[in-house]
């Protein structure tokens, strides 16, 4: 591991391990500004929550429990396959890594598919952010929850439009051969990801469809 | 040595730096992006000091004066002093420091540079596409109902933020993983402790800026009815959302200014730096407690009484360390071998000029004083005490200390000690006065004003003339010295630091062969060891 020739490492790191811990921590740390940016979301919920209570009761019953559920399913098997491909690459099983990332972004599809039909039903409905807002309901503030509901799930849902792109890209690499038990590092970071953009759902899910 | 190949000259070509990963190229673009946004925010100052000339309309009208004040604000706050030193000074000499070829993750560095020049685009097309008139603060719902162009000043804002903590999450990465074989990390220089402390605040506070900002572009798009009291949303939530960035990030401002200090103070004194292990740990608490004092921006928004109470005990807080710090560069002075070079002037002026902006910032941090002295101009001098007679001079304390590094030129020192007296006179003139004139009661951000505060403005609007001929003074000796200045030795001013001791420029890898093993502190000068 020390001062090889190896072309994985860049030439400013004088090991392979560092350059891998340095990715790790920096990985690490882009995940904590992500849920720093995330928070003030759930800041407005707890505060709009607190405001409202019986206006958010009423509004959630608009959401598909179903839906929401299937795709929180969806979402934690996808982690499933998303960690197995890592620990493929790690043992050097090419072809595997490659079929759990293509797995893995199955489940991203099949989110985004369930994601696009609860949209379509809400907007059917009229239950958007306020400008367009003209749902049925006994709350006339019932629009700062769908403001609310469409900015979260929307927001996490260009998260998982990303990590998508990520895992294409780390499937076409996989494929050529780039990854080995020396350097599996892209394959990890997008891992790690990943399990964020799943870890925020997990959250979204109960506050924003089943507490009642 | 000096005649060889350096960072500068190993390769050529625009192309050569537009796509460098070097640090040092990074840092010297950033210097000259920074200085470039400085001016055109100077400029703007210069336009609103010569309208309030007057208590009555001079030149401009309400609503340019509105714009005015408001760009003067975004650029010198996003585009200028929370880079200002940590993507310029701290590029260039934060891996140096650490005795490491470059940063972790060079690709990301540059990518934070082009980062801030798209964001910084985005500025400008609001400025020319009928410029923001809502103070950089873009408080709801005026900025939700406003007419000029908002949304291109906060996408400006939330490209600006995706820079800065990129920039963040690079040096906490650097200091963590590439320290030179024996750099433990109490024998780090200071100036990459308070960059790493920044840089902390950069990566948790951020993003939230990030969201906040978002948020207001849906507010004004969508409408989802959080901020706007119309659609039954809450203004002072926008606030604290606001604060909770933007009051770390005053933080982000002076924390990396006192690292230039502390430099600054050893190598001039010829002394070991007083207190260093707790100017570390005060670097590190100054980040901590910068989290829990937002509220002090809100007295008199509608908080509660209570929150209001405990912000106020934790603003007062802040004192302590940076208390501590100012004692501990006193006492390094005592004894000390003290070399008058305009870096240690520009020293002096920041002690000084920080000292003041603090204490008057312990008065408006209590609440009945606040009240009195909210939004008036007492409010306005302590910031810009705080923030330009703090991180404006110690940025170019650090300018002039590592100009002969950087190009391997020297300035003339001459020419800097006039331009330092023009600065600190004129920056004194414009900022004095206004403590006065808020405390009688001149509100800010205001386009008239009672005949009786004439005086005063007049006094500050001459002062605001003599600064900008200060920094056209220092802008002429730099350009001078890049074309005709002398070849700078390696170590002009005898200092102890690793960086002095490379080539001045210094070369693409900085050090010519093996990683430098360190293994004593970073203030190692026959006096002040115990």
């Amino acid at each position: 591991m020390s001062q090889s020739d190896n072309s994985t490492v860049a030439h400013h790191f004088e090991h392979a391990h560092q350059q891998f811990s340095a990715a790790k921590l920096g990985m690490w740390l882009f995940i904590v500004q992500e849920i720093l940016f995330f928070s003030a979301l759930f800041v407005a919920y707890a505060v709009y929550r607190g405001l409202h209570p019986e206006m958010f009761i009423d509004a959630h019953h608009h959401l598909s429990w179903k839906m929401g559920g299937t795709n929180t399913l969806v979402l934690i098997i996808s982690s499933f396959t998303m960690a197995m491909s890592i620990r493929a690459a790690q043992l050097n099983q090419r072809m595997a890594s490659f079929w759990y990332l293509f797995t893995t972004l199955l489940c991203a599809c099949m989110f985004m598919v369930i994601k696009f039909f609860e949209y379509a039903e809400k907007i059917h409905h009229g239950y958007l952010p306020s400008f367009w807002f003209s749902g049925e309901g006994v709350y006339e503030t019932m629009h700062i929850f769908f403001g609310i509901y469409f900015t979260m799930t929307g927001l996490h849902g260009l998260h998982v439009l990303v990590g998508m792109g990520l895992i294409i890209w780390l499937m076409i690499e996989t494929y050529k051969g780039r990854y080995n038990s020396e350097y599996f590092t892209p394959v990890e970071m997008v891992g790690l990801y990943w399990h964020l953009v799943d870890l925020i759902w997990i959250f979204l899910f109960p506050l924003l469809y089943l507490i009642g | 040595m000096s005649s060889g190949t350096n960072y500068i000259n190993a390769t050529k070509g625009i192309k050569s730096w537009i796509f460098t990963v070097d640090h040092k190229r990074i840092g010297i673009m950033y210097l000259a992006f920074v200085l470039l946004a400085f001016f055109l925010g100077g400029m703007f100052a210069i336009l609103l000091r010569l309208e309030l000339l007057t208590p009555s309309a001079l030149y401009l009208t309400a609503k340019q004066y509105n714009q005015a004040f408001t760009l003067h604000g975004a650029i010198m706050v996003f585009l200028f002093i929370v880079p200002s030193i940590p993507a310029s000074l701290g590029n260039f000499f934060l891996p140096i420091q650490l005795g490491a070829i470059d940063v972790a993750f060079p690709k990301l560095n540059l990518a934070s540079l082009w980062i801030y020049v798209i964001g910084a685009v985005f500025c400008f097309y609001s400025i020319i596409g009928g410029s923001v008139d809502t103070g950089w603060t873009f408080y709801t719902p005026y900025s939700s109902s406003t007419d000029t162009s908002v949304i291109p000043m906060i996408m400006g804002v939330f490209i600006l933020g995706f820079s800065s903590i990129l920039t963040g999450i690079n040096f906490i990465v650097t200091v963590h993983k590439m320290r030179a074989p024996g750099l433990s990390w109490f024998k780090m220089p200071l100036f990459i402790w308070t960059l790493y402390s920044t840089a902390i605040i950069q990566v948790l506070a951020t993003p939230v800026l990030a969201i906040t900002v978002l948020l207001l572009m849906l507010e004004r798009t969508i409408g989802i009815g959080i901020f706007d009291p119309a659609l039954g949303g809450d203004p002072v939530l926008f606030q604290h959302f606001f604060w909770f960035y933007s009051h770390p990030a005053v933080y982000i401002m002076i924390l990396p200014a006192m690292g230039v200090i502390s430099e600054v103070v050893a190598t001039f004194c010829k002394k070991k730096l007083f207190g260093y292990e707790l100017m570390a740990y005060s670097s590190m608490a100054i980040a901590f407690i910068s989290f829990l004092v937002w509220g002090h921006h809100l007295y008199v928004s509608g908080q509660s009484p209570y929150a209001t109470m405990l912000f106020s005990l934790l603003t007062f807080l802040v004192g302590i360390p940076s208390g501590i710090k100012v004692f501990n560069w006193i006492a390094t002075m005592y004894t000390g071998s003290i070399d008058l070079k305009s870096p240690f002037l520009y020293f002096l002026s920041f002690i000084f000029l920080f000292t003041i902006g603090g204490f008057t910032g312990v008065v408006l941090g209590s609440l009945s004083l606040d009240i009195h002295l909210h939004d008036t101009y007492f409010v306005v001098a302590h910031f810009h005490y705080v923030m330009m007679g703090g991180t404006v001079m110690a940025f170019l304390a650090g300018l002039h200390y590592w100009w002969p590094k950087m190009f391997g030129k020297m300035y003339s020192e001459v020419a800097a000690r006039i331009a330092f007296i023009f600065v600190f006179v004129g920056f004194n003139m414009v900022f004095f006065i206004q403590f006065i004139m808020g405390s009688k009661g001149m509100p800010r951000r205001y386009y008239n004003y009672l005949p009786e505060f004439q005086p005063y403005h007049v006094v500050s609007t001459i002062g605001s003339w003599i600064l900008a001929v200060g920094f056209f003074i220092i802008l002429g000796y730099f350009i001078h010295s890049l074309m005709k200045g002398k070849q700078a030795p390696p170590n002009p001013w005898g200092s102890s630091a690793m960086e002095w001791k490379i080539a001045s420029p210094p070369t693409t890898f900085n050090f010519d062969e093996n990683l430098p093993y360190i293994d004593h502190g970073p203030y190692d000068y026959p006096k002040g060891n115990s």
